[in-house]
């Protein structure tokens, strides 16, 4: 194992004495284009497009069928159809994927809304119509529509990963209290506000140009060279923004691209493909939801000894990005709990539903859940508070996670549950709930605070690289392109801040240029939080080595900026360089699932309080309270952006946004019946924090990243359990008083105000954890016994690549 | 064709290029406009929100912030409209740019230029300063020091942010100066009504100049599709490819937009907008005033209409369940002259009528005086921008501790709004209290035959209808007490 110098690691944390830009307080650098109109979004291109042709999809409406007949004839009597693209088109692979299981063009529909065909006409509504006409025969099969159906069917697919430590069947017969369970948690639709947009041209060389919403044009690249049948180098994706991405946009967008190039290619005009809300609703994949069987054993101090889970994600009908979801949702299935015995064994379910894929948190969110459910459902029963429950369970000092990974740093977990205490007046506001409870019959109050420790860097370890290329021009201009994506978070803002301090210049010097594969390739995902900190080293490394070249001929820096760089060019000093980092120090044995895959945790906690209505199950948050771990932060207001944004999102999953699909066996099965802004409801300004207030944990500069600053993009996600808890906790109010262990709340999710109002029901009736204690009259029965895994070892095929190809 | 030139950020802008199902967001895109985007299509979003100048309650004219993705271009003709890019003055931000920039109100971008539109329509509101618009604003806090109601960017979705700085951008706003061009224009008269027809790709789109026009027109093309606000026909549109041969805009007709307070009834004009109807009630019919503020989104109230509400028929449409409580009429028009039919007579079955052929709903009357104890109850998912999965509205005359009327509305329980006459048969001439709630709100659940459908299941729709009365007598335990205090 490499590890970093210490002093290499403390080099690329610090920040210069002077003309320091990042840690500056500024706005979104696209800010004034935002709020004017002016900022271009792939759509906005179109108009700017001449000939553009529009593709609409043939969408067929079952949710599993075997295509015995596909008559696209009748589109090309529809007025304005240009072309209609089918399997028989594509010159390469009919693959949209990198795992050979997701075909372009499909000759078996493996979803209700899958794609057969695509429709180009002069107009959207030209190309509407055509896919209206083209008529497609079916052989109905079998479908499995929910995880439930899957387990029972035993349809997996992928790796089975266990991940282990200890010995847990012994630590459960040890331990004083043994609980188990079933928990369950939804998925979730990204809902970017631009759905997906791939706008391709062709040169007069037969060079495909794309200009796509996508978080990862390098693989959106590759994929669109497999389908045409030519080499990368023959392909350029361009993103100039996203509007909005979270996961939805790393690997969902290649198909699409791939269309508008097949189009591009076979007409020789521009091709636009957008999807309407709908139809991204119902063909691009989302947050996979999760089914967990648990046993979780505590000492008689209440601290967690064991705990064996079994977490079936439902992964759809495509493999996609599951294995990795999945792998991290076992990694963070300890969340910040010091847990010594634990089996944890994971699959994925094969579903007749829309591929399910990264997602903000990318699996952390649903391997936390389980833990958090466990706790909250448990201290009642335990008899202890559940705010008392989770310290006394944090990780300390010396403590490793069950994958055998050093806790670094726990000490800031524990500082920032102090500070948070401290500003939030915890404990005179817990006094104040407990007096408004008593005095309110039908409303109740909770207040709950949650923990987050989150694994920064990708769990592969080839994809913690990134490239740059810095442009110094004559007149001490600075262009900057590198290999990371835009798509609101504010990594542009970040870039051109570590730019100027890199170079000593005024952020007005520099600018940044649209991420192109054909500038930086090779790049990695906008993903897993890490683009500061990988495309800031990689700029600074670029920046670093012209500011060597430029020492050459000003060695004691007594030059303006501009004239050592006018110096330099006169005795001809290369004023651009290419940038390079790789996060040293990784490695993960995704077959033993041990090792050590982050580069270090982001810790963050969260108080919320919730008000919530005892005749309708509504509530509203009053209150949220932040510390969260930024390091030392690159940029605070993108900083606090990302953590006040990603707790609404996070809550929005958890207590508001309901995908649902229709399970009848009725016509319409396998359907998403909440494919619509209007059916399917994300937060707006009512459910956010009535008062919300976010504190950066100080002094908390990390070696080894860019700067000292730490990846932000997913862990404030997680705070949102805090809003969960707090509604457990007030429901809890609704039941009996007492003294000593009594029954916990089981709360559905997502914690809608029917879910909400369902466990108030139960609360009244005396309560109701569904914990299955096992009976103490039959010593055999421990109650729900996780199964164990009867199917292959997990070993992502994008690793065996990787080590097949490793000549070592 | 015939159809006047449309002014877009103050210049005259020839209608051309449309079809009579082109949106407003596809035509001003088309122009170069891009800064208003599509999210949803079906008024959900706001992300295509620009300005109209509409006729104001409190000015001459008003900016009013719609959803560009349900109007129809053709409803532009000879309007005036303003997008995120004629806001600024050359490089100087406008204020609620200059502050939702400054204060980290973007992150993705996407959502802001509808963001934007809707918190300058605020901005620019006349009377801003004095108080806030709604009462729900005041109870809810939602309202900042600078008289800005936060339910004006209720129909605005933002999927980064979490709000809590676009609430600071709205909230840190200054007052409009006078001789800002935008207020400026307040002072003037809206943009008259005009005769538009436009007739392209197998379709028609007619603006009659009055309601004369409008009778004999549906007189001759019954079959003709009624558009107003156009946000349930542009959802039509835009989901579900609707594309019927003749679309008939009433959204302007002054015969349609009557306000008028008598003795002993109060008439609104069927294409007066919710918004306008909530303005220029002014708290004199609470229950109205409840359902309204609770009625969608801002964005939608903005266009939407109680003629269209009550034309398209739907049992989940939020007015229905309060105007029953009211026992409200609807005025029919046409060509053989007005005729007047109860509420509670007006549905006959899932999205059908008493309305015939050639008719319009003109008005809506609301008798006086309105009953002591009313209330609007919504069950739904978001406090804001939601679709009820119950609607409940209330109307109740305690009298010595005694009920002496009640008609309650219902909404969400049936094909149709019902009356829920077996609950006001127990209610009335029983004391108003535990015991009787109890009994009434056990029939009250009774009610209707709701549905399981992805808002909520039947066995909680029930029960809802059996607590909001619960909740009802919690909150008004001695209702007389609270009316004189």
């Amino acid at each position: 194992m490499s590890r970093a110098p210490e002093h290499l690691a403390r080099d690329l944390a610090r920040r210069p004495a002077r003309g320091v830009v990042v840690g500056e307080h500024l706005p979104h650098e696209s800010a004034a284009g935002h709020v004017t109109g002016a900022a271009l979004y792939t759509d906005d291109l179109v108009g700017r497009t001449p000939g553009c042709l529009h593709a609409h999809p043939v969408q067929v409406p079952v949710a599993h069928a075997r295509v015995t007949g596909l008559r696209v004839a009748p589109a090309y009597d529809v007025p304005g159809v240009v072309r209609v693209l089918t399997a028989a088109d594509v010159p390469g692979v009919n693959d949209a994927g990198i795992k050979h299981d997701e075909p372009l063009f499909t000759d078996e529909v493996m979803f209700h809304g899958h794609a057969v065909a695509w429709v180009l006409g002069e107009t959207l509504e030209a190309a509407r119509r055509g896919a209206l006409a083209v008529e497609v025969d079916l052989t109905e099969l079998p479908a499995l529509v929910s995880v439930h159906d899957a387990i029972a069917a035993g349809s997996f697919q992928g790796g089975q990963p266990t991940l282990a430590r200890g010995d847990v069947e012994r630590a459960l017969e040890d331990a004083a209290h043994v609980f188990s369970g079933e928990t369950e948690m939804a998925g979730q639709e990204h809902f970017y506000l631009e759905t997906h947009c791939s706008l391709a041209l062709v040169d007069e060389a037969g060079q495909v140009f794309v200009q796509s919403s996508t978080q990862h044009p390098t693989e959106t690249q590759e994929i669109v060279a497999h389908v045409l049948g030519i080499a990368s180098h023959e392909v350029t994706v361009q993103c100039l923004r996203m509007g909005g991405g979270f996961g939805g946009k790393e690997m969902q967008p290649h198909g699409y691209a791939a269309v508008a190039a097949l189009g591009a290619r076979l007409t020789g005009r521009p091709v636009r493909v957008r999807l309407t809300r709908s139809q991204d609703m119902t063909m691009t994949g989302k947050r996979h939801g999760f089914h967990a069987a648990w046993r979780a054993g505590f000492d008689a101090d209440a601290r967690l000894v064991a705990l064996d889970a079994t977490l079936t994600s439902d992964g759809g009908w495509s493999l996609d990005l599951s294995e990795p979801v999945l792998a991290r949702a076992l990694c963070h299935v300890d969340n910040a709990y010091w847990i010594p015995h634990v089996r944890v064994n994971g699959r994925v379910a094969q579903t007749h539903k829309t591929s399910q894929t990264a997602f903000r948190g990318f699996g952390g969110p649903q391997g936390m859940f389980v833990v958090e459910d466990v706790l909250g459902r448990c201290a009642p029963r335990l008899g202890v508070p559940a705010h008392v429950l989770r310290e006394r369970n944090f990780y300390a000092d010396g403590q490793d996670t069950p994958y055998g990974q050093p806790v670094k740093q726990p000490e800031r977990l524990h500082r920032a549950w102090a500070t948070l205490s401290s500003e939030a007046d915890l404990e005179a506001r817990r006094a104040e709930v407990a007096a408004f409870n008593a005095a309110h019959p039908h409303t109740k109050r909770g207040l709950a605070t949650t923990p987050v420790k989150f694994g920064i860097s990708f769990n592969l370890t080839a994809f913690n690289q990134a490239g740059a290329l810095v442009h110094v021009y004559k007149d001490g201009s600075v262009l900057v392109n590198h290999g990371g994506t835009e798509m609101g978070q504010g990594l542009h803002t970040k870039m051109l801040q570590v730019a100027a301090t890199a170079l000593g210049v005024p952020l007005s010097r520099v600018r940044l240029a649209p991420t192109r594969t054909d500038k930086v390739p090779n790049t990695s995902a906008t993903a897993a939080s890490s683009g500061a900190d990988l495309n800031g080293a990689a700029i600074r490394d670029a920046c670093e080595q012209i500011t060597a070249r430029l020492l050459e001929v000003d060695p004691d820096s007594s030059m303006s900026w501009e004239d050592r760089v006018r110096t330099a060019y006169m005795s001809r000093v290369q004023l651009f360089a290419a940038g390079f980092y790789k996060t040293e120090g990784l490695h993960w044995d995704s077959a033993a699932m041990r090792g050590e895959p982050f580069k270090y945790f982001a810790y963050g906690v969260a108080a919320a309080e919730v008000e919530v209505d005892g005749f309708t199950g509504g509530y509203r948050t009053r209150r949220v309270d932040v510390v969260h771990d930024v390091g030392a932060s690159l940029s605070p207001l993108v900083d606090v952006g990302q953590i006040e944004g990603g707790y609404v999102q996070g809550a929005g999953w958890l207590t508001l946004e309901d995908l649902r699909w229709d399970e009848s066996d009725g016509p319409g099965r396998g359907r998403l019946l909440t494919q619509a802004a209007s059916t399917y409801k994300l937060p707006s300004l009512s459910e956010m924090p009535e008062d919300f207030r976010v504190t950066l944990l100080p002094d908390a500069s990390e070696d080894g990243a860019v700067y000292g600053g730490k990846a932000v993009g997913e862990p404030p996600l997680m705070l949102a359990f805090a809003t969960r808890e707090a509604l457990r906790e007030a429901v809890a109010a609704f039941g009996p008083d007492g003294e000593g262990p009594r029954p916990g709340v089981h709360l559905a999710s997502p914690a809608t105000p029917e879910a909400v109002w369902w466990a108030i029901e139960r609360a009244r009736a005396g309560g109701d954890d569904r914990l299955v204690l096992g009976d103490p009259a039959e010593p055999d029965d421990t109650g729900i016994v996780p199964p164990q895994p009867d199917g292959p070892a997990y070993r992502p095929s994008s690793e065996r690549l990787a080590q097949d190809q490793d000549p070592s | 064709m015939e159809a006047p030139d449309v002014v877009v950020n103050g210049r005259a802008v020839p209608f051309v290029g449309a079809t009579p199902h082109t949106t407003a967001l596809d035509w001003l895109r088309g122009l170069g406009l891009t800064g208003a985007k599509e999210g949803c299509a079906e008024g959900e979003c706001g992300a295509c929100s620009v300005m109209v100048a509409r006729p104001g309650v409190e000015a001459p004219t008003e900016w009013t912030a719609l959803n560009a993705c349900l109007m129809p271009a053709a409803q532009l003709a000879g309007q005036e409209v303003v997008t995120a890019e004629g806001l600024a003055d050359g490089d100087t931000l406008h204020p609620v740019q200059a502050e939702m920039a400054a204060r980290g109100g973007s992150q993705c971008g996407y959502c802001t230029p509808g963001f934007v539109c809707s918190m300058a329509a605020e901005f620019y509101r006349p009377g801003r300063r004095e108080a806030p618009r709604s009462a729900e604003a005041e109870e809810g806090h939602e309202c900042g020091p600078n008289g800005f109601d936060l339910h004006a960017l209720s129909g605005n979705l933002c999927r980064c942010t979490g709000y809590r700085p676009i609430r600071a951008a709205a909230y840190a706003v200054g007052q409009a100066e006078d001789d800002d061009p935008l207020t400026a224009r307040t002072r003037q008269q809206p943009p008259a009504t005009t005769y538009a027809e436009l007739a392209a790709d197998g379709a028609r789109f007619v603006r009659p100049a009055d309601l004369p026009a409008l009778l004999d027109l549906l007189a001759a093309e019954p079959d003709a599709v009624l558009v107003a606000g156009s946000t349930d026909h542009g959802v039509e549109v835009n989901l579900r490819g609707r594309r019927p041969p003749l679309t008939v805009a009433v959204d302007r007709l002054d015969e349609l937009r009557g306000f008028a307070v008598a003795d002993d009834h109060v008439e609104l004009g069927a294409a007066l907008s919710l918004t306008e109807i909530e303005r220029r009630l002014a708290g004199r019919l609470p229950l109205v005033g409840q359902m309204t503020e609770q009625f969608a989104s801002r964005l939608i109230r903005n266009g939407a209409t109680l003629g269209g509400n009550l034309g398209t028929g739907s049992p989940i449409g939020d007015a229905a369940p309060s105007l029953l409580a009211l026992e409200a009429e609807v005025v029919l028009a046409s060509v053989e002259g007005d005729r007047t039919v109860a509420l509670a007579d007006y549905f006959t079955g899932y999205r059908a009528s008493v309305r015939r052929p050639g008719e319009v709903i003109r008005a809506v009357r609301v008798p006086l005086p309105a009953r002591g104890l009313t209330a609007f109850h919504k069950i739904a998912k978001r406090r804001f921008d939601d679709i009820s999965s119950v609607a409940v509205g209330f109307a109740l005359d305690v009298d010595d501790g005694v009920v002496t009327a009640a008609r309650i509305g219902l909404g969400g329980v049936a094909a149709t709004p019902i009356r829920a006459r077996a609950t006001e048969a127990v209610l009335e001439g029983r004391p108003w209290d535990a015991a009787t709630v109890a009994e009434a709100a056990d029939v009250l659940g009774r009610e209707g035959t709701p549905l399981d459908d992805h808002r909520a299941s039947a066995a909680y729709r029930a029960a809802m209808l059996r607590t909001s009365l619960l909740k009802l007598h919690a909150e008004n335990p001695a209702p007389e007490l609270e009316a004189s205090a």
